[in-house]
């Protein structure tokens, strides 16, 4: 009879416990997960030691991809959004609807000239960011709607009253070439824009 | 806990006892694998799509007018220009190029921990140390860096640049867009 009783109680362990734990840090890794953005151009960063992490609101994405043009742009933070829209759509006189604008809040980086740009609020977040699809926004002499929306993003941040100042952060492939990247360097600079963050990938310590 | 009672009331008192006891623990295992498949998943993706960066800070444009009277105040004897070139190419000297300090003539290195950081470390050093016994030197001066990038550089090559002078404690360091011709022809073959 004990022993019996003996192998029946080793057959299996209390797992409540543990569940209810794994559960715990299941749903604690959940919550704080950000989603991983989808990307409309892939973008290789180089790898650097320095780990300075980016901030989660108030940062402007200048995305620069190994294309010709490519450079995409994003803002952090939804308000913010919503009035760089209405101040562009106001200087480039591109009228946008209410829903548009609220869509617009919600999507991650874009790189169309303004005048399309409705067409790609238009579109689901699949079809949007298929790699090849956006041109990229322009920044050449004749047309720099880059310059603009920098300019209309810290133009909307003072007008939403906040006190921090936008923080800026480029986003380039390794393989680019270093006149772009000054190119973009520069559009910042010309605004008096002279700190700002690269984003870069982790390496390892025994570089 | 997870226990389930079963409505079972009907049978003798044997009988009883024995569906109790089957039914009494659910097998959690399975459960508690897949909980922890997910943790793992979670976990791994919320720490590797943190992006990182890098700060960087340039002079102001505007007052370009102060910048070339800093320039010739520096002794040239704390200057270190680094020349990045195409095809992953970097040219060194410490001093001027026509007449460069010993051991600081024109050379090439290759990026990374045997390259172009052994050569930073020890200017660090003994330009600090040169800095130190020299009269008149404020403290906290110490090696400047002139970075250079010609127009066939990457951007891979200049963040790896910049991470050299976080890893080396570099005091001083900016990148400088103005080119010689003379050191243009450093790093073409």
């Amino acid at each position: 009879m004990a022993q019996i009783k003996m192998s029946k109680k080793a057959a299996s362990i209390d797992m409540t416990a543990m569940c209810d734990v794994a559960f715990l840090l299941l749903t604690f890794f959940i919550l704080t997960a950000t989603a991983k953005v989808p990307e409309p151009v892939n973008v290789d960063t180089p790898s650097s030691t320095v780990k300075t992490k980016l901030p989660d609101i108030g940062l402007v994405t200048i995305t620069v991809g190994k294309g010709k043009d490519n450079v995409f742009f994003d803002i952090k933070g939804r308000d913010i959004r919503r009035k760089t829209l209405e101040l562009m759509s106001d200087k480039y006189k591109v009228s946008f609807t209410d829903q548009e604008k609220d869509q617009f809040a919600l999507m991650e980086s874009f790189g169309v000239p303004i005048e399309s740009l409705s067409s790609i609020i238009k579109m689901k977040s699949a079809e949007r960011n298929k790699v090849g699809l956006q041109p990229g926004v322009p920044f050449d002499s004749i047309n720099n709607q880059l310059k603009d929306w920098i300019y209309t993003a810290r133009q909307a941040n003072i007008e939403l009253g906040n006190q921090k100042d936008l923080d800026f952060a480029i986003k380039g492939d390794a393989k680019l070439e270093y006149p772009k990247i000054k190119k973009i360097m520069d559009i910042l600079q010309d605004q008096d824009i002279n700190t700002f963050d690269l984003v870069t990938g982790l390496r390892g310590k025994d570089y | 806990m997870a226990e389930l009672n079963t409505g079972d009331s009907g049978g003798g008192k044997g009988g009883k006892v024995r569906s109790k006891k089957q039914n009494s623990k659910v097998d959690l295992t399975a459960m508690v694998d897949l909980a922890f498949l997910l943790i793992t998943f979670f976990m791994l993706t919320t720490s590797l799509s943190k992006p990182q960066s890098m700060n960087l800070g340039l002079p102001d444009k505007n007052d370009k007018k102060d910048d070339p009277k800093e320039e010739i105040k520096v002794d040239q004897k704390r200057t270190m220009t680094i020349v990045l070139g195409g095809d992953n190419k970097i040219k060194w000297f410490h001093g001027l190029l026509a007449t460069p300090e010993p051991g600081g003539a024109p050379t090439e290195a290759t990026y990374g921990k045997e390259g172009i950081r052994k050569e930073i470390l020890k200017r660090v050093t003994s330009v600090a140390a040169y800095c130190a016994a020299k009269s008149g030197s404020k403290p906290g001066d110490g090696l400047i860096v002139i970075i250079k990038p010609t127009k066939k550089a990457t951007y891979r090559n200049l963040v790896d640049i910049l991470d050299e002078m976080a890893i080396c404690n570099v005091p001083t360091y900016a990148i400088v867009n103005d080119i010689t011709p003379e050191e243009l022809k450093l790093v073409t073959p």
